[in-house]
């Protein structure tokens, strides 16, 4: 997998962004990008677009993939700019560094970054072009704007009753200068955020409208289907292609040195061609590699010197005395199983290339086509799309990479697609990690802390300036700067990337691993020294005010304490402050005889800070929660003989309705800077279900998923 | 030639009739809201309706559809279950990337087709064959008892 060029994210401070925590609030110094518009349009910035006929555009600098993330940032520009909601227009942003993520330095959707990293471009940006409109509008009537205000898409000027529409101002206001720092709406003054709007995206995903990217159809769209040899790293040795080519509609067949398509007529006269295909492939190094060797090979590694990632008072001296315990946790490999299969659709004319593609890095998508096609990049146009899906799996351009490879091969347009088995098994995954914990409590409190985190770096190919001095600032997210504050801490990492495997953002990144081990071991703990788990836990947060109420509301709503309905039921509590909010949540579980488990309910409540679109905070905690349960309860990737052995929803198991528990989320207001929602559910839900189960039959979970034939047989605690 | 009843239209498909009714409608016809998720009848983003049914597209060659009625997730507004369930949809605001959505659509529909006042129970077994990776099924359950209220 190739390095990104350290050149677009030269700016990116590496003390700041060690400061802020891969995930917390950072921005870089931030300039509102120029206007690039011309005519008579007013385009003060990148995002904000008004016409004559007073039509206003929103630009979206960040990917809709059903985080509702279009109509949380319309609504923060929209707000400022006093813009009539109703009649806003949103454009997907094409590739252009004005559009870069401010956290990343990088044309970037993820990381639950979005409004923590836009709150406050977008409002400047709003309220400055709101500012230039106004100015235009008094500048027309001769009277001092600071007797006019602005209200739905109107300059009004109450003392004369006069009112005029944005776009009757527009191209004035494209010749006045911007309003460098623009006085900003306080909370009380806002219209649109902080109540629950109508989701912009949604309307056309009920009527089979929404366009994704596997829907292009540019005409005279050809259909490949592809496949990689089922050994990471393998090569095509020998095809024979005669069967295939005897199905009427097969088109063509492309065999590059790693993979091979069929171009067909239909999507199915390709599938059909591909399953007539006899592929040897040469599998090269990686044929030998299994699971066990993975898990041994990290064992191994993880007892070798660590880089410090973070250091606070003296960890030996707080060991000299007290009680001393310790944990080891492990976390699987797993796939992204994005509902949306990967594909990417391209037309290729020797000197320019058309692309379109949902993807969470536009400007990687078109760098990299450009490069596969060699290409000037300015030759390379990309078409951005609603996504069914990314949790990380599209913040990599390796499938566009491939289909771009495929498509310089193919006469015109053609879409190239992975099946769901090839998805599932060409992923980047997220990485095994084993996590070394030990602890010392005296007087009923931790004094000292260890944390040594082993696993893949998945920044220091994504966002290399994030690693250094062998620390990558994501795997131990969460960790360097754990909740409780302990007064001895020291965290390690040590890196250790598997054989063959590729690995690769997933929702909830470092936090997942970090979380489930913090939040297991800390409820072991305090099992051990016989506190209540609620309890133990509150003791250590006098300097986490926002978590402590957190815990106390979760504790509170979800019943902490009472008597559950079933004497297999048990009820666990976890708590995070990890993307710039703090979550906790209580979960109750069933295991039955045969170790199988029913989650019945959970119980969240969140301080996220502001709240812009409060019920996509709900909905994406929800969902969160959910995907989190997917990876505790389901989520194994294996690997024997050098292939992945999961293919389908069949055996990479998905919860379904039916096993999906009751969840209440309850919001704490707050007024502090917003915080990020897309991974807070992911990340709380697995240690929260292990700590029930733990609850419901005295077994403590080390290791996910969970192991159902531990459960077994067990009395309840 | 095969004819195809979609949506109240009939439309000549060029294509093999062992092609699934999922690449003839998206491919050919090109009426894309119908989606591929698995291709082996395991998520339900497939999900049309023949005759009234809701049936995985990806798993019914167009030769064997004949003359039946099928309805896809472009024409389901245009019933009056149809229209209920989009509805509830957005008053609930179910939908998070909604690349599942068709799917849980047309499921929902045909279940309300069949069953009015259907029970928790009916609902989870109608509807665990249609996988959302966005987790939305909390709200699904309320909004297809939202929808039966309406
Ligand atoms: S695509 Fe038909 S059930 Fe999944
Ligand atoms: S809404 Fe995304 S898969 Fe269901």
């Amino acid at each position: 997998m190739e390095k990104i060029a350290t050149s677009e994210i030269s700016k990116l401070s590496r003390r700041a962004l060690l400061q802020a925590g891969a995930a917390g609030i950072l921005l870089l110094s931030f300039r509102l990008p120029q206007a690039r518009a011309a005519g008579d349009t007013f385009a003060p910035n990148a995002f904000i677009r008004v016409g004559n006929d007073d039509v206003v555009t929103l630009v979206m600098p960040q990917v809709e993939m059903g985080q509702g993330i279009y109509t949380a940032l319309a609504m923060i520009l929209a707000d400022e700019l006093d813009a009539n909601f109703d009649k806003v227009v949103l454009q997907h942003a094409p590739p252009d560094k004005a559009y870069n993520n401010p956290i990343f330095g990088v044309q970037a959707t993820g990381g639950s970054t979005s409004v923590r990293a836009f709150w406050d471009p977008l409002r400047k940006a709003g309220a400055s072009a709101r500012g230039m409109l106004v100015e235009a509008a008094a500048q027309q009537w001769s009277v001092d704007p600071s007797t006019c205000r602005a209200s739905n898409s109107e300059v009004i000027h109450d003392a004369s009753g006069r009112k005029v529409g944005y776009g009757a101002v527009a191209s004035l206001a494209a010749t006045l200068k911007p309003v460098s720092d623009p006085k900003l709406k306080t909370l009380k003054d806002f219209t649109l955020v902080g109540r629950p709007v109508q989701r912009k995206d949604t309307p056309d995903k009920t009527n089979g409208k929404c366009q994704y990217g596997i829907d292009a159809m540019p005409a005279g769209v050809k259909f490949a289907v592809i496949a990689e040899c089922p050994v990471f790293g393998g090569k095509v040795g020998h095809v024979d292609d005669a069967k295939a080519k005897a199905i009427k509609g097969v088109q063509q067949i492309v065999v590059l040195d790693d993979c091979v398509a069929v171009v067909g007529d239909t999507t199915w006269t390709a599938i059909r061609g591909l399953s007539a295909l006899d592929i040897t492939w040469n599998e090269g190094a990686n044929a030998n590699v299994d699971s066990a060797q993975i898990w041994e090979a990290l064992r191994t590694a993880s007892k070798g010197p660590g880089a410090v990632a973070k250091k606070v008072g003296d960890v030996d001296a707080a060991f000299a005395g007290g009680t001393h315990y310790e944990g080891v946790y492990e976390l699987p490999f797993l796939a992204h199983a994005t509902m949306e299969p990967l594909n990417c659709t391209l037309h290729y004319t020797k000197d320019a290339c058309e692309v379109w593609t949902g993807t969470q890095v536009i400007g990687r998508v078109q760098e990299y086509v450009a490069k596969a096609l060699d290409l000037p990049i300015e030759k390379v146009t990309v078409h951005n799309f609603y996504i069914g899906g990314g949790f990380g799996r599209r913040l990599e351009q390796d499938m566009a990479i491939k289909a771009a490879r495929i498509a310089k091969e193919v006469d015109g347009p053609v879409k190239v697609m992975w099946r769901r088995e090839e998805d599932t098994q060409h992923d980047v995954y997220r990485p095994v990690y084993h996590n070394a914990v030990s602890a010392s409590v005296k007087d009923g409190k931790i004094v000292g802390w260890t944390h040594r985190i082993t696993g893949s770096s998945v920044i220091v190919r994504w966002l290399p300036p994030a690693f250094k001095d062998g620390v990558d600032i994501d795997a131990v997210d969460g960790a360097a700067d754990q909740p409780y504050g302990f007064p001895n801490l020291k965290v390690e990492y040590i890196r250790a990337e598997p054989p063959a495997v590729p690995t690769g953002f997933w929702r909830g990144v470092g936090p997942n691993n970090n979380f489930f081990t913090i939040e297991s071991f800390i409820d072991e703990i305090a099992h051990r020294e016989k506190v209540d788990p609620v309890a133990f836990r509150l003791r250590h947060l006098d300097g986490n005010p926002r978590l402590k109420a957190a815990i106390q509301l979760a504790a509170e709503k979800g019943n902490w304490g009472s008597t559950l309905s079933s004497p297999r039921m048990g009820r666990g509590i976890s708590a995070q402050n990890a993307f710039g909010s703090f979550i906790a949540t209580v979960c109750e579980a069933e295991v039955d005889e045969s170790g199988e488990v029913r989650v019945h309910r959970l119980v969240a409540a969140v301080d996220t800070g502001i709240m812009v679109n409060p019920d996509t905070i709900v909905a994406q905690l929800e969902g969160g929660l959910i995907f989190g349960l997917t990876a505790a309860l389901f989520g194994e990737i294996t690997i024997e003989n050098g292939r992945v052995q999961q293919s389908n929803f069949n055996d990479y198991r998905i919860l379904r309705i039916d096993e999906a528990p009751k969840i209440e989320v309850h919001l704490i207001p707050s007024t502090e800077h917003p915080g990020g929602i897309g991974e807070t559910g992911t990340t709380a839900a697995p240690p929260a279900l292990c700590n029930a189960l733990f609850a419901a039959t005295g077994v403590r979970l080390t290791r996910l998923p969970i192991d159902r034939n531990a459960l077994a047989g067990r009395k309840p605690a | 030639m095969i004819t195809l009843h979609v949506n109240g239209q009939p439309h000549d498909v060029d294509a093999s009739p062992d092609t699934p009714l999922l690449w003839a409608l998206r491919d050919v016809l090109g009426m894309t809201g119908t989606k591929f998720g698995c291709g082996i009848a395991q998520c339900g983003a497939c999900t049309v309706h023949v005759d009234g049914q809701a049936v995985r597209s990806c798993q019914l060659s167009i030769g064997s559809v004949g003359d039946q009625a099928i309805t896809t997730i472009e024409g389901i507004g245009s019933s009056d279950v149809g229209a209920k369930v989009q509805k509830a949809w957005l008053d609930l605001e179910v939908i998070q990337c909604g690349y599942c959505q068709s799917g849980q659509i047309m499921s929902a529909a045909a279940l309300l087709a069949h069953k009015p006042h259907p029970t928790d129970e009916d609902i989870d077994a109608a509807m665990a064959g249609n996988i959302c990776r966005c987790g939305t099924y909390v709200r699904i359950r309320e909004a297809i008892k939202k929808a039966t209220a309406a």
